[in-house]
């Protein structure tokens, strides 16, 4: 038996994908195999997972995640599917972290915020006129199901405080900290290190400004343990938060979860 | 008093607490993480903590904006 569109097909000898295609997807002309691209007349072997999908049109979630799988390969793709992030502030930086997080088929966010969507927050913030007014958490949750529908989301509405988070997000594999406030960034720290020991963390401090890209970094404070950010370019009048380098600091942490979710940096 | 913050040594004067270290450096002690001598200080006990010659501080300071 060989699978094509995730359902159970019988197999026989000199089967290719432009056979399958005939059967179950004439339109179909994009082929993958166990989560390869692959040509259309590639042989099938039997016990093969096969995917057909037409350019254009809406894949469905399962096609979806074949298409995240063939481009970031079956190894990774599972890795990414299985882990578990919380998103604590979704700002400049929560929301483009949650974006990429899901654009990759992350399997589970928990997003985390008590505000509102307000006019002065889209100058950075991944939102849209029409939803000024929603909570933070239901707008970026309708975004990101329209980026992937695949993502589970967990939406938390409360105002955090210290000894809330070790019960919040204890059990998640990593803590991304995108607060506003360097109370609750010094909070959160203190707790990854004193409560939440099994937890990795990316955490920000100095991304206002227009200044120099390369001055943001990622530095590791600890084993499994990273802030992004330059360190000093605080938001106040005359230095505010702006789209471009908000969005250099968040990519930085979107990328160092990545990395920790697949072994390529230390986790905890 | 010798004490080593983030990794150099330095001479304070009149300290001796984890508050007045964070006063003579000028950070506000909302937003920092200390870590005394490998041990992570809760703010409440910043007045408590006591320092001696030779010890390690590591401060980590967060500045706002996200």
């Amino acid at each position: 038996m060989i699978l094509v569109n995730e359902q159970s097909i019988p197999f026989y000898n000199g089967l290719t994908m432009t056979d399958l295609a005939a059967a179950h997807a004439p339109a179909a002309d994009i082929f993958i195999l166990n989560g390869f691209p692959v040509q259309a007349n590639t042989r099938i072997n039997d016990g093969d997972s096969c995917s057909l999908i037409q350019k254009g049109v809406i894949p469905t979630p399962d096609e979806i995640d074949a298409l995240l799988t063939a481009r970031h390969t079956p190894g990774i793709q599972k890795k990414i599917r299985a882990s578990t992030i919380a998103i604590l502030g979704l700002g400049g930086l929560g929301s483009a972290v949650a974006g990429a997080m899901a654009k990759i088929g992350i399997g589970k966010m928990l997003l985390s915020d008590y505000d509102v969507v307000e006019p002065s927050n889209l100058n950075r913030q991944h939102y849209f006129v029409d939803q000024i007014g929603l909570l933070k958490t239901h707008a970026l949750q309708q975004n990101l199901l329209r980026m992937n529908p695949s993502v589970s989301l967990k939406l938390i509405d409360e105002k955090l405080t210290e000894s809330r988070l070790a019960q919040l997000f204890g059990k998640v594999d990593i803590l991304i900290e995108c607060f506003d406030d360097p109370g609750m960034k010094a909070a959160t720290l203190r707790s990854i290190l004193t409560e939440m020991k099994q937890v990795s963390y990316v955490g920000s401090s100095g991304m206002a400004g227009f200044g120099d890209n390369n001055t943001v970094l990622t530095k590791k404070l600890y084993p499994g343990i990273y802030l992004v950010g330059d360190e000093i370019s605080e938001a106040r009048p005359g230095m505010g938060l702006m789209a471009p380098r908000v969005g250099i600091a968040a990519h930085h942490m979107a990328n160092q979860a990545l990395r920790i979710l697949l072994g390529d940096v230390q986790g905890r | 008093m010798n004490i080593t913050v983030n990794g150099s040594n330095k001479v304070f004067q009149g300290i001796s607490s984890v508050t007045d270290l964070l006063k003579t450096l000028q950070l506000p002690s909302e937003t920092v993480v200390v870590e005394l001598n490998t041990i992570i200080i809760q703010p409440d006990s910043y007045n408590s903590a006591k320092l001696v010659e030779g010890d390690q501080v590591e401060i980590i300071r967060f500045v706002g904006g996200g």
